[in-house]
């Protein structure tokens, strides 16, 4: 009706523009933001292999020598710090139990708050967004009190333990939030078919439901974790041995060393922190990405 | 395979009254179906047989067994739901063997029989696809062979093949009648269709508002209808349905009455209506009312109208004929072409005809 060749022919060259176009935000808004992120990961890496560094940038003399807290104890000037492993293993503990714990319950509450009807569950669900407006630090005179009660504070590896359960008591509810989302997609009649076809409730639960909320699992575990691993104010506050350290508050004492301080160990140490969680990271990710719900597929 | 008895079985969901007072048997082996609109309860009815839903009152028997307590994976039904609720991150063979499993059989039985249940429904080849890489019709049956794989008492199909195409429905139609009959398995088959309702079932259950409408086979429906109700939901084109009064002059002549027609109705005795007067809906299917020459009939058993509207069906016509303020349907053989405007004179086929009571919308014949 009246469109000519030529007219097409500048609607198609429009709409590979426009196309151009779009390829381009999302360049700027995706990957420039993301350079500055590279770079340091860049600069900690060469950094921590090198054993000069030439005006804080080029790094020269490929060496491990920064990597030695590995194998040796870890000094800076005159103090000595704990060996790196206990540590490792420390952190690694509180932040397991934490993921494990917030799981764990999350898991099953977010079942509860999305399926099940009963009296006051609406204002359960609002008090639980109103108790994640809590930061830890207005909680942590009256934790120590609560930790004091129950013998847990001053006792070594056991405080951590009390850490953890306070950790995840504070995941918790955001935690049972996101897994309730998950659930909430999940349709009444999937359920009602696994009872019909013999399956009891907490089969149903396991075999349906759960490998479906897998992806939310996966979501609450990666946070839990990574929450868990980089807590600092808990542990830096209760924590009164420092063979119970974990690596943020070891860190934060060998950044505090004022006058012998090897940034080039720092930048090792740094790098070795990050190496669990990256771990972790691709590990979950990839459950992460396969979702079933809505019928795609991995 | 069990007989099914509903003994006064209600639901309410809060203030929502979604099945009332609902008594029904289902012989052994027979083909039942729920029939009604959106929303009438069936579904809901459908899922307190399953054990899904427990009723607010009442009892639900198996073999004069009460099962009202007894949970869903301990009553041996398949069910297939609206939206095939297939397991999605299961293949179609491992959704089928599910129900086995779960009855913890043999490995060797349970790839058996779900190979011998794929071919019959003839999806074996699709046995390692994922339900999001099947069509609608591929998944209904897969829904039907998980249903049928564990071979349950009581087969539950809710609206099956409201999501395929209509010439798939039909062929699926046949062939899940066909079915049922080769099984024998006392099936419950939930539907808004008419069409699908008369044609495949024993017997039809009419519910509307969460209440029993009728509960007969489709002859009985279609011919008998007990009220207003299934008057109208039964039958395409729909029943005619006039509102007017009924009059009984003298001892031995009853007439119907509303604006623009005075029609007398020669096989109702006048004892129906009451007094001598009566509010009354008559009730004619279209198929029931035919054409007449000036000469042919007693002129008061005729109403007289002009044409509507013409809509050719292929084999007939459906004709609208206005009537006083009234606009009738009838199917007429297609042969010569009546034309919009023209007169007629049209006669009911006096021995089919419905009469029902207003205030109660009974049947009154
Ligand atoms: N879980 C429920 N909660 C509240 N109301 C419900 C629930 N299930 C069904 N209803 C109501 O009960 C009535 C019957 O529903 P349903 O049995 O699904 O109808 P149908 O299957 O005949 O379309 C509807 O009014 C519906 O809104
Ligand atoms: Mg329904």
């Amino acid at each position: 009706m009246g469109r000519t060749g030529e007219d097409i022919r500048k609607r198609i060259a429009r709409a590979r523009l426009e196309r151009m176009m779009v390829i381009a935000v999302v360049i700027l808004v995706a990957v420039v933001p993301a350079i500055p992120i590279w770079l340091m990961y860049g600069w900690i890496i060469s950094q921590s292999f090198s054993g000069k560094v030439i005006l804080g940038i080029l790094p020269t003399d490929l060496t491990l020598d920064n990597w030695r807290f590995l194998w040796s104890p870890i000094k800076m000037g005159e103090k000595e710090y704990p060996n790196i492993w206990p540590i490792t293993i420390n952190t690694l503990a509180l932040a397991l139990t934490v993921s494990g714990l917030v799981v764990f319950v999350s898991s099953l509450s977010g079942y509860a708050l999305s399926r099940m009807e009963f009296k006051g569950r609406t204002a359960l669900m609002q008090f639980i967004i109103a108790l994640h407006a809590f930061p830890s630090v207005i909680l942590l005179i009256a934790l120590f009190v609560i930790l004091n009660k129950l013998g847990l504070y001053g006792k070594g590896f056991v405080t951590l333990v009390g850490i953890a359960l306070i950790k995840a008591g504070l995941e918790i509810p955001m935690a049972t939030w996101i897994i309730k989302g998950f659930f909430d997609n999940i349709p009444w009649d999937l359920e009602w078919a696994a009872l019909v076809d013999g399956a009891s409730r907490w089969k149903v639960w396991r075999t349906v439901i759960l490998p479906l909320v897998l992806p939310g699992i996966a979501a609450v575990s990666i946070f839990s974790f990574l929450s868990g691993w980089s807590e600092f104010l808990l542990v830096f506050t209760y924590v009164a041995q420092e063979e119970y350290y974990t690596l943020p508050v070891m860190i934060y004492y060998m950044i505090g060393e004022f006058i012998h301080i090897d940034w080039g160990m720092l930048a090792a140490l740094g790098l070795f922190y990050a190496i669990p969680t990256l771990i972790f990271f691709s590990v979950s990710q990839k459950v992460l990405l396969r979702i079933y719900v809505g019928g795609v597929k991995g | 395979m069990v007989r099914v008895t509903l003994d006064n079985i209600s639901k309410f969901f809060g203030k929502v009254r979604a099945v009332v007072d609902l008594n029904l048997e289902i012989d052994d082996g027979e083909f039942v179906a729920f029939l009604g609109p959106s929303g009438c309860g069936k579904t809901t009815t459908l899922l307190m047989v399953a054990g899904i839903y427990r009723p607010s009152r009442g009892r639900i028997l198996f073999d004069n067994e009460d099962v009202t307590d007894l949970p869903p994976k301990d009553r041996n039904i398949g069910m297939v739901f609206q939206s095939y609720a297939l397991y999605p991150h299961m293949s179609v063979y491992d959704n089928i063997a599910f129900p086995l499993k779960l009855k913890k059989e043999p490995q060797r039985e349970i790839d058996k029989k779900v190979r011998e249940i794929a071919r019959l429904l003839r999806i074996d080849e699709l046995l390692d696809r994922k339900p999001a890489q099947l069509s609608g019709g591929q998944k209904q049956r897969v829904a039907l062979g998980r249903a049928l794989v564990k071979e349950p008492d009581v087969l539950l199909l809710d609206e099956p093949l409201s999501n395929l195409d209509a010439q798939l429905r039909i062929l699926m139609r046949a062939e899940i009648k066909r079915l049922q009959k080769e099984l024998r398995i006392t099936t419950i088959y939930v539907t808004h269709d008419q069409v699908e309702a008369m044609t495949m079932a024993d017997r039809i259950a009419v519910m509307n508002k969460g209440r029993l409408q009728q509960y007969a086979d489709p002859q009985t429906l279609y011919n008998k209808p007990a009220n207003i109700f299934v008057a109208s939901f039964i039958g395409s084109p729909p029943m005619n349905l006039i509102e007017g009064e009924l009059e009984a002059p003298d001892d031995n002549s009853v007439f119907f009455v509303s604006s623009g027609i005075k029609l007398k109705l020669p096989n109702v005795p006048p004892n129906v209506a009451k007094d001598g007067q009566r509010e009354v809906v008559l009730g004619v299917r279209p198929e029931d009312l035919q054409m007449v020459g000036p000469g042919d009939a007693d002129k008061e058993e005729t109403l007289e109208g002009s044409i509507y509207v013409v809509e050719p069906l292929g084999k007939e016509f459906l004709i609208n004929v206005q009537v006083g303020d009234h606009v009738l349907k009838m199917l007429v053989p297609a042969d010569g072409m009546p034309e919009a405007g023209q007169r007629i004179r049209i006669r009911p086929n006096f021995s089919k005809i419905h009469l029902f009571d207003k205030k109660s919308q009974k049947a009154l014949l």
